[in-house]
């Protein structure tokens, strides 16, 4: 009976472990070693090569990267950052795009008081839309350097043609996303752009009403290419619900797809170049 | 990487040299780089507002209307261009070229390292096309151009009113010929005869490439660059001498 009940702590011992500090590293021995803390975490912190190595590769997130690397890789001077950079604003892009969804509906009537409502009256909605398109034209400006990085290192060339491809469709996906979300504020400035960039779809050869052999096609203002792309013959509130859809759905999962190819190619064709 | 210029051949970092763990030497730095790109935008954004105009009124056209910036090399196009060239095949021209870049250039050199020694005419190519005829148009698109598309200085007024003397001809015109079939045989053969001729000086100066290269690969590639540089030339003929079109046909206008 007596061994049952809980034990009363000796107050003076525990005053010691307290003052030597050596409560602390029970307390941790009680955390690190409870069944919570070992199903968490697959592998000790210590600074250890064992350790090194599992913190790449035990580790759903950062296990993209190799375990070990060029030293010329690190290079600033060598990847000018790039390509990450293009990644990690596309991350901000979507965060804070799903952030302004909340607010924003994608309708005629709607579109532009809801983009008045998001400055004025929502919290941070301001930094959230600011945030969102300068990452965006941001994200313009790194994508090409990225390229330009890679074409000057020569980093196309075999193995690594194909994950150039990509690459090259990757560009124009961010230019569509980009464009496409040009025109959501659904202001002066967003419909005319968009109207200016849309026209040119009409000079489609054969596609597009005024392009080059349409008349063989039977193209029309209302049964070309551009009608296809904007609902309608000029840009109008189908046109706004289109572009979202495209915005926020299909092309991001293109182009998230698209990624995912292009980081596992990296990898694939024997990680980030450099002098054979 | 200033010495791989100065060694093409030595293998300065070559593979199987030492490997660092990507944790820690790779992550932080990216985490780094993360924190300063992430800083660099939120302070950005705290500062300077994303624009908003009055709401859409397809009533009312600005003057100039411009399509998002990083299109403006493409929007400068259609200057010289009509609207199926500079606004459909050329972007479609681009990003195809850009794709068969691989395929066509097959010197070995200069893959994985920075040089110019080892690819000069690559380099060269891909800058022009990427620092002069993307960049430069769209910094000339974004700042220079003012209301009916005309050129304005930093310094002059944006003057709605601005008068442009149109004294445009056609290339056919400006030779002397005057009935409208001449004018499309001659603009046809103008036309025909500059990829024809640069296609035949082409192969004839690499003519002893053209077995390891093979044909497919360098006739796509001097095609490519004839179109490249054919822009070019009707940007100068345009601003130069006043041409508005070379070749006239019932279908198309180049």
């Amino acid at each position: 009976m007596a061994s049952n009940s809980p034990q009363i702590p000796n107050i003076a011992e525990l005053m010691d472990k307290i003052k030597s500090g050596k409560i602390f590293s029970e307390i941790a021995k009680e955390i690190t070693g409870s069944q919570i803390w070992t199903s968490s975490f697959r592998h000790g912190y210590a600074d250890t090569p064992r350790n090194r190595v599992l913190q790449i590769a035990s580790n759903v997130w950062l296990h993209l990267h190799p375990v070990k690397i060029q030293r010329h890789a690190l290079r600033i001077k060598f990847t000018w950052c790039m390509g990450g950079i293009t990644f990690l604003l596309f991350l901000s892009t979507v965060v804070t795009g799903v952030i302004l969804m909340f607010y924003y509906r994608p309708v005629g009537e709607y579109a532009y008081y809801d983009m008045k409502y998001l400055q004025y009256d929502v919290p941070f909605g301001m930094l959230m839309r600011n945030m969102h398109r300068w990452a965006a034209h941001a994200m313009v400006i790194t994508v090409w350097l990225h390229m330009f990085r890679v074409f000057l290192t020569g980093s196309y060339k075999p193995p690594r043609e194909f994950n150039w491809v990509i690459g090259v469709f990757l560009v124009t996906f961010t230019l569509l996303l980009s464009f496409t979300g040009y025109l959501l504020p659904w202001d002066q400035l967003a419909m005319w752009a968009v109207t200016v960039g849309t026209n040119m779809a009409r000079a489609t050869p054969f596609l597009g009403n005024e392009g080059p052999f349409a008349e063989f096609v039977g193209a029309t203002p209302r049964y070309d290419v551009r009608a296809l792309l904007i609902g309608g013959s000029v840009v109008g509130p189908p046109a706004l619900l289109r572009f979202y859809v495209l915005h926020c759905i299909f092309i991001p999962l293109i182009a998230g797809a698209l990624m995912i190819v292009h980081f596992w190619r990296i990898r694939k064709d024997g990680g980030i170049s450099g002098p054979l | 990487m200033a010495q791989m210029a100065a060694a093409p051949k030595k293998k300065v970092e070559g593979l199987g040299g030492e490997k660092l763990h990507v944790w820690p030497y790779l992550v932080r730095l990216e985490f780094l780089c993360a924190l300063l790109v992430i800083i660099a935008l939120t302070v950005w954004s705290i500062v300077i507002d994303a624009p908003l105009e009055e709401a859409a009124n397809p009533t009312k056209t600005p003057n100039p209307s411009k399509a998002p910036w990083y299109f403006l090399g493409l929007q400068d196009i259609l200057v010289y261009f009509d609207p199926w060239f500079a606004g459909v095949v050329a972007p479609v021209l681009i990003i195809v070229g850009l794709m068969l870049i691989p395929y066509l250039d097959v010197n070995p050199k200069g893959n994985g390292y920075y040089t110019y020694h080892e690819r000069k005419t690559a380099i060269w190519v891909y800058s022009f096309g990427f620092l002069v005829l993307w960049i430069a148009l769209i910094i000339m698109g974004v700042f220079l151009r003012g209301p009916g598309w005309n050129l304005f200085m930093p310094w002059q007024y944006w003057d709605p009113h601005k008068v442009v003397a149109l004294v445009n001809v056609d290339l056919p015109y400006a030779f002397g010929v005057r009935t409208y079939n001449g004018a499309m045989l001659f603009g046809g053969a103008v036309i025909i005869g500059y990829f024809a001729v640069g296609t035949a000086i082409y192969f004839f100066m690499e003519r002893k490439a053209l077995k390891s290269v093979g044909f497919l690969r360098m006739f796509l590639k001097i095609e490519l660059f004839l179109i490249m540089m054919g822009i070019v030339i009707k940007i100068v003929l345009r601003l130069g001498f006043n041409i508005k079109y070379v070749w006239v046909t019932p279908w198309f206008n180049i």
